[in-house]
């Protein structure tokens, strides 16, 4: 059968997909021939592949132990401010990740609120480096995610299950293994998956509470290859290890996992007519709220003392990050908007694929490639930001077209006849209806987009010298200079910018925005 | 003259036949129990739905490759008319050229289409802040800004109910009058057939039979339609 027409080209979406995939594919390529595996791995290397697989699986372990019951806590309570502590799980894929460790240094460190009231009844202070250190901040991250994950999977049971096992009257331990063990089951493994993918790939967290022989990740061990042997081999040889790991986790993920972590309607509380156990659920509740804010309020008290002490390099770096982050939220939207498109209009697989590739190569591969094809012909360094917001661009891709996919294939199904049978041009459909249409869907995408690479502290450390700096990377820089005061203001900025950047980009997607 | 000649239409398992001729200028409804194919005819003569043999010919020369925008003829679907993000003007004004960029006189145009549809100074409003009847209105003032030599309807009033349906089409009926517009509408009630148009088709048992006149189909009806009827 004849294709059915379409009312938009996907041309220009395929070109960008090719270009997405050259990008990707060329550096890997370019990782992969410079690699030198005459070297083989040393004990340093197999020490690396062995604590990123540990932390991975650990973090993975305890994100899911204990989001199961806040997940349960949350499907069956109802109480006031419920709304916003679901909606506050989502905030810290958005949250830089230096902000989150200056919040968890300040409550969990040595010299934290925790030690603090351990020291006062005589107990030695926590030590937050190495393992523990990593996991905890990994749990930060991930225990929100894996929350809504769960709670979607407890929001989809129909109802009527819980009506008839009422009805039988099936309690506690019998309802659980009657509806929500098998639920469980059926999720888990994807969370799972995708938490461990999640967590092959950091590199901030083991660049800021990991380190030393003990506690270094492949992507960390690829950063001292190159700052402090410029071993651009080992370099490579790494690269190629983590690229394999990470393909095959991101593949894993994928094929465990269903839905996505924004889904909507889990505000919905479920009714049923077991009593269940309040006090548990309140104490969860209260412990994973306790545990997401009072890291983050600790960095909101102390950077308001230490933002007048703020030397202004802190500020120019803030400017820094804002341009990158803007020419990233621009790249992002030159590329994912095509490709949304193209996807709409028809069966082009090879261009979501190409989009996805970005999940399968971390970003500091992707710069250990940029930088071997760059430095014959430029140098790396005045490069860095350029770079950054590129990489960064590619890396919100994933998640950009599984917000953009499903609006522009409703907009075509819904509006392609008309515009079709009007004789309207390919750019003015682009224009003048599908971008209108999609506006919410293009908001939220930008945000996303703006807030990642607002906080993203990655590539940058390899590009950058001593005089270009992101935010990030001056707060990190600060931190390791033990100016803990300027480090906190320069995170309290951080947090206002991205969330703001976030903020001001959905809103002004659903601004006046027609049903 | 809108030829159809020896058209196989495939849609999943289901084939319909069709082999006639419609004269310009005339109104023909099409006619036949649901699921018989009528919509799937329209989406072929439209352009919308490609055919598996055949040929459509207008006036001798041969449309049946060129895309929906490039053939002689406005549709009117059943929903979806309307971009809910433009005001009424602009919608319009995509009739007028489809990228909606117009020139003073064709910026009149709108307003003289506008006012045809006994919409005049409604114009800047978006079709969520118009009636459903005024937003069949607008639709109606873009077909004319159209100036297509057929025109299809796909039942677009359905959802409008009978009293307004009968409004809308006597509005068809009035805007087209003296054009030498041909029309196409499916229908669901022989009245409208009746008070709308001359000629009808019977699309029944997978054939799109050439078209007869409306009063002699309806008051003889072949036992296909007549079970349809009742």
């Amino acid at each position: 059968m004849v294709e059915r027409a379409q009312p938009v080209s996907p041309l220009p979406g395929i070109g960008a997909a090719a270009l997405v995939a050259a990008l990707i594919l060329g550096t890997l390529a370019a990782v992969a021939l410079r690699a030198e595996a005459g070297g083989g791995f040393g004990p340093a290397d197999w020490a690396a592949l062995r604590f990123t697989l540990t932390q991975a699986i650990l973090s993975a372990l305890f994100s899911i132990g204990l989001a199961v019951p806040v997940a349960r806590a949350l499907a069956r309570r109802r109480f006031p401010g419920r709304r916003a502590l679901i909606a506050l799980l989502g905030a810290p894929f958005i949250l830089p990740v230096i902000v989150a460790i200056i919040g968890l240094l300040q409550v969990f460190g040595r010299a934290g609120w925790i030690s603090d009231i351990l020291g006062y009844f005589g107990f030695a202070p926590i030590r937050i480096y190495g393992l523990h250190g990593v996991v905890l901040a990994h749990v930060f991250f991930n225990l929100p995610l894996a929350t809504r994950l769960i709670l979607q999977g407890w929001q989809e049971i129909p109802a009527e299950r819980f009506r008839l096992a009422a009805q039988l009257g099936c309690n506690g331990m019998a309802m659980f293994r009657l509806i929500e063990l098998p639920m469980l089951k059926r999720i888990l493994p994807g969370v799972l998956a995708v938490i461990f993918a999640i967590c092959l790939t950091s590199f901030a967290v083991a660049l800021t509470l990991g380190g030393g022989p003990r506690a270094t990740t492949i992507e960390l061990a690829i950063y001292q290859a190159f700052t402090y042997d410029f071993d651009l081999g080992r370099a490579a040889l790494l690269s190629a290890l983590q690229l394999a790991l990470t393909a095959a986790a991101a593949l894993a993920a994928l094929r465990f996992s269903r839905g996505d972590g924004f889904g909507n309607g889990l505000d919905r509380p479920i009714r049923r007519w077991d009593g269940g156990a309040p006090i548990a659920d309140a104490l969860w509740i209260i412990a994973a709220a306790a545990f997401l804010l009072l890291p983050l309020a600790s960095v909101v008290i102390s950077g308001f003392a230490g933002l007048f002490e703020t030397p202004a390099l802190v500020f120019r770096a803030a400017l820094t990050s804002v341009m990158v982050a803007a020419a990233s939220t621009v790249i992002l939207l030159l590329l994912a908007l095509p490709m949304a498109t193209a996807v709409a209009t028809g069966r082009y697989g090879i261009v979501e694929l190409s989009g996805i590739l970005g999940l399968a190569a971390s970003p500091l591969v992707i710069g250990t490639g940029l930088f071997i094809l760059v430095r014959p012909v430029a140098n790396p360094t005045a490069l860095a930001l350029p770079v950054t917001a590129l990489v960064n661009a590619v890396m919100a891709l994933p998640f950009a077209l599984r917000i953009l996919v499903p609006a522009a294939r409703d907009v075509v199904s819904r509006h392609g006849r008309l515009a079709l049978s009007l004789d309207m041009a390919n750019m003015t459909f682009f224009v003048r209806i599908l971008l209108p249409r999609m506006r919410a869907q293009i908001g939220f995408a930008a945000g996303l987009a703006a807030a990642l690479s607002m906080g993203d502290l990655g590539v940058i450390a390899l590009f950058a010298d001593a005089q270009i700096a992101t935010l990030p990377l001056q707060i990190y820089r600060l931190m390791g200079a033990y100016q803990m005061q300027a480090a906190a203001g320069g995170a309290l900025l951080l947090l206002l910018l991205s969330m703001s950047a976030f903020w001001i980009l959905d809103r002004g997607g659903r601004w006046h925005a027609e049903a | 003259m809108l030829k159809l000649s020896d058209c196989v239409i495939e849609n999943g398992n289901f084939t319909l036949h069709a082999d006639l001729g419609i004269e310009p200028g005339a109104s023909v409804a099409i006619i036949g129990p649901s699921g018989a194919g009528k919509s799937t005819l329209l989406e072929s003569i439209a352009g919308f739905r490609p055919l598996a043999r055949g040929q459509i010919h207008w006036q001798g020369t041969e449309i049946t490759d060129l895309p929906p925008g490039k053939r002689p003829l406005a549709m009117l679907f059943q929903d979806g008319n309307l971009f809910p993000h433009l005001t009424a003007e602009q919608n319009i004004a995509l009739g007028v050229r489809p990228n909606g960029q117009l020139s003073p006189d064709e910026q009149g145009e709108v307003q003289t289409a506008l006012a045809r549809v006994s919409l005049a100074g409604m114009g800047t409003r978006k079709p969520a802040e118009l009636s459903g009847g005024q937003q069949s209105r607008v639709a109606l003032a873009r077909v004319l800004v159209q100036r297509r030599q057929v025109l299809l309807l796909d039942e677009p009033f359905a959802a409008l109910g009978p009293a307004l349906k009968t409004e809308m089409l006597d509005l068809v009926a009035e805007l087209i009058e003296g054009t030498g517009t041909t029309l196409l509408m499916i229908s669901h009630d022989p009245q409208d057939a009746r008070r709308i148009t001359d000629q009808t088709i019977l699309v029944a048992e997978g054939q799109a039979h050439s078209p007869v006149e409306t009063a002699e189909l309806l008051d003889n009806p072949p036992p296909s339609l007549r079970n349809y009827l009742g």
